[in-house]
């Protein structure tokens, strides 16, 4: 390390730096400032604004995203970080708002939200949940959502509906068996 | 809200890193999992000309077993710790104490090596390293060298390392398959640093008294503190409730952390010796399940 060229630091100048990481299923290339977090480039450059930042500093989870499946705070993170990575937004479920995503279904079956901020983080973190299969209690579903504040519901509800999305996951999806469950809920 | 500018290096090996780190000493910064520091940068508490992200660097991100040695590489997320067989043998304190740490969206980020150098007295790594006795393996320009975890915690978010040397690892020694461990805390939500919060491990002889016993405390003072006090008074003694919830009561000599927004001076004395207690009579009923289902 004797000459500049050799240094460790050559390779770094520059402000900017070329990113190719994969949201959505989709690849991506683009030109970030190294200092862009994760979420301004989700919502600036990509548009894809259901990362809502309610605190930028790490504490309210309404930015959350899955990478490579595992739920993030992308304010927590740099967009140059997420280079060759998989990121997945809430978009990712459904781009029809008649067709939606189970998850999204049983939230709205539910009234698992009220303002919506905190809901896409709520339905991403419920989807990396529920992908093992398992019902769970109120107070086990209390613990995993713990990282996501909700402002408005009192989260009884989001609860309620991360059951009901386990209960149609668990049948199969949308519509499956869910009208027999209504019926053994009534009976 | 948006991190200042600063010159983003992300080295592919540890001697890159620490080359970095010799050229710009307290102008530069490491990010490893960025749950700290990202915030501060967030929030422009913290201004670096340099930020060197260590996320790229593989060599850190090794689990070994060496023996009767557990060595975990400090690029290792926490969340890992939480799920890996390995770890749940060879050291089962740290799967109980990890659960803890911020929440998962923090843990699937949060590195090991990043929560022991950020040397938070409330965090729970560091006083699980100080309860076992664990040894910080940090590298500078001129090698390697280990640091006992009791001299690694300085001060007030204060660690050991030069400011040209990068925490590399740290290695856990083996639980005993006699030992039982515990990890107690007390927040005011799930999530939250500790108000305070114990970790424990313990043996006890076929007699009933105990024959070895570790306490680390956190959130008490500006470090993470053992606990040796209680442990002086233990050892030897009958492993009842009663001898536990007396000898606890001397950590409140320790508790050196005052008022503040979230509790008053009094009461975390109070709670220093409730999590003790707590921690010890769960290490306790630890080690007889472990020697009953063995
Ligand atoms: S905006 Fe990221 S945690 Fe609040
Ligand atoms: S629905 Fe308003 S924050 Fe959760």
């Amino acid at each position: 390390m004797t000459t500049t060229e050799n240094s460790p630091e050559a390779r770094y100048a520059g402000d900017t730096r070329t990113v190719t990481l994969r949201v959505n299923g989709q690849e991506v290339t683009r030109e970030v400032p190294t200092r862009t977090t994760l979420a301004d480039f989700l919502r600036d450059d990509l548009d894809l604004v259901s990362v809502h930042l309610g605190c930028e500093h790490g504490v309210c989870g309404c930015c959350t995203v899955l990478l490579d499946g595992g739920s993030v705070r992308s304010c927590l993170m740099l967009a140059v970080q997420a280079q060759g990575h998989e990121i997945e937004t809430v978009e990712s479920l459904s781009a029809d708002q008649n067709n939606l995503h189970p998850i999204q279904e049983a939230f709205a079956e539910e009234q698992g939200l009220q303002c919506g901020f905190c809901t896409p983080a709520m339905v991403l973190r419920t989807k990396e949940i529920l992908a093992d299969g398992q019902e769970r209690t109120d107070d086990e579903v209390r613990h995993e959502i713990s990282g996501i504040l909700c402002r408005c519901t009192g989260y009884q509800n989001i609860i309620n509906a991360v059951q009901n999305a386990g209960r149609k996951l668990r049948c199969g999806g949308a519509g499956g068996c869910g009208s027999a469950h209504d019926e053994a809920k009534g009976a | 809200m948006k991190p200042p500018k600063f010159m983003y290096c992300d080295p592919d090996t540890v001697e890159d890193a620490i080359a970095l780190k010799s050229r710009y000493g307290h102008d530069s910064l490491v990010l490893a999992g960025g749950q700290s520091l990202m915030p501060m940068l967030n929030m422009r508490l913290a201004n670096p000309d340099v930020l060197i992200d260590i996320n790229g660097i593989s060599d850190l991100k090794r689990i070994t077993r060496t023996g009767e040695v557990l060595e975990i590489g400090a690029g290792v997320r926490q969340s890992e710790l939480e799920t890996d067989a390995a770890v749940a043998d060879a050291v089962p304190l740290l799967g109980k104490v990890v659960p803890y740490i911020g929440h998962i969206e923090n843990r699937h980020r949060g590195t090991v090596g990043g929560s022991l150098a950020h040397a938070d007295a409330a965090a729970e790594l560091p006083c699980a390293a100080i309860t076992l006795d664990a040894t910080v393996v940090v590298q500078g320009p001129s090698g390697r060298r280990e640091i006992a975890a009791r001299d690694f915690f300085e001060g007030f978010m204060t660690n050991a390392c030069a400011p040209d040397e990068l925490v590399v690892a740290v290695r856990f020694p083996v639980a005993s398959a006699a030992s039982g461990s515990a990890f107690v805390e007390v927040a005011r939500r799930e999530g939250d640093f500790a108000l305070a919060a114990a970790a424990a491990v313990a043996e006890v002889g076929t007699d009933g008294r105990f024959t070895a016993l570790s306490i680390g405390v956190a959130g008490i003072a500006a470090t993470p503190v053992r606990a040796t006090v209680v442990e002086e008074a233990l050892v030897g003694q009958a492993a009842t409730a009663e001898n536990i919830a007396a000898a606890a009561k001397r950590i409140a000599d320790r508790v050196t952390a005052g008022d503040d927004l979230h509790a008053t001076g009094t009461y975390r004395k109070h709670l220093a010796a409730t999590v003790v207690k707590r921690a010890v009579v769960a290490a306790v009923a630890d080690a007889q399940n472990r020697s009953n289902g063995s």
